[in-house]
């Protein structure tokens, strides 16, 4: 069961981006940024933890998934060390995705050519 | 000959191209969903191994080593064409963009080019994320000492 709310729930978050492709002007760049905002706002209203709970990876894989845990990255550190955890928890909680994409980056930019975007 | 309104919007709406949305909004839901559906196979394979929270990060690592593979001979982007934000919005998105960008820039130079551009769109990404947790965790700190 746990699956299929993956994909249902997974599904409609990209069904969301689609729509703001289609009726908005808005470029990958700014749905991305905006994904990640709307997903720290969503986890400190209390909203994204449940969801996330109930549909698994279909909300933690969602850029959205991503601000979730930068806020409660924060949430947990300051619960640990007090104020400096505003600066600390959430970068420490992004880690792993954030130098898992750069590391992979610089090695795939060492073997890969480039392709026609188009 | 004499137009009604109506008459005139089925017109219009005739000679205008079919509006491609529902389809694409099926294409971003099934792809989607399916790297969703992916990444909770994942999840739960590295949950019998380790604990939900280095579950979950090992998951995302996962995820974007596979696109970093697929990103390569460049059919991330190619299915990206077709489904918009099915690859967009995954996390394997981000890492797309990360790894494109790089391979892309290779030739302005390792500094300049891949270790500058490899930021274009996640440096944004990070940035504004970062910032609104910052906010988020000066709130939640003044709501603990309330």
């Amino acid at each position: 069961m746990q699956y299929i709310w993956a994909f249902v729930v997974g599904g409609a978050i990209c069904v969301i981006g689609q729509l703001l492709i289609d009726y908005t002007a808005l470029t990958p760049a700014r749905i991305l940024t905006g994904y990640v905002v709307t997903g720290v706002v969503l986890s400190a209203v209390g909203l994204y933890d449940p969801l996330a709970e109930f549909a698994g990876a279909g909300a933690s894989v969602p850029l959205l998934g991503f601000g979730h845990l930068l806020a409660q990255g924060v949430v947990s550190a300051v619960d640990e060390i007090g104020l400096p955890g505003i600066f600390t928890g959430g970068l420490t909680a992004a880690a792993g995705g954030i130098a898992a994409s750069l590391v992979f980056g610089v090695l795939a930019a060492l073997v890969g050519k480039s392709h026609d975007q188009s | 000959m004499k137009l009604d309104p109506e008459r005139y919007a089925k017109m219009t709406r005739e000679a205008l191209p079919h509006s491609p949305v529902l389809k694409d909004c099926l294409w971003a839901f099934f792809v989607g969903g399916t790297i969703c559906l992916l990444g909770e196979i994942l999840r739960q394979s590295w949950m019998l191994l380790y604990d939900k929270e280095l579950a979950g990060a090992l998951t995302s690592i996962s995820l974007i080593f596979l696109s970093a593979l697929v990103t390569l001979p460049g059919w991330y982007q190619k299915l990206g064409a077709k489904v918009g934000a099915g690859t967009l919005v995954p996390i394997t998105g981000f890492a797309n963009s990360v790894v494109s960008a790089a391979i892309e820039f290779k030739a302005e130079g390792w500094v300049t080019g891949v270790g500058a551009r490899i930021f274009i769109i996640a440096g944004p990404v990070i940035a504004y994320g970062t910032l609104a947790s910052w906010v988020w965790g000066i709130v939640y700190w003044i709501m603990g000492k309330l």
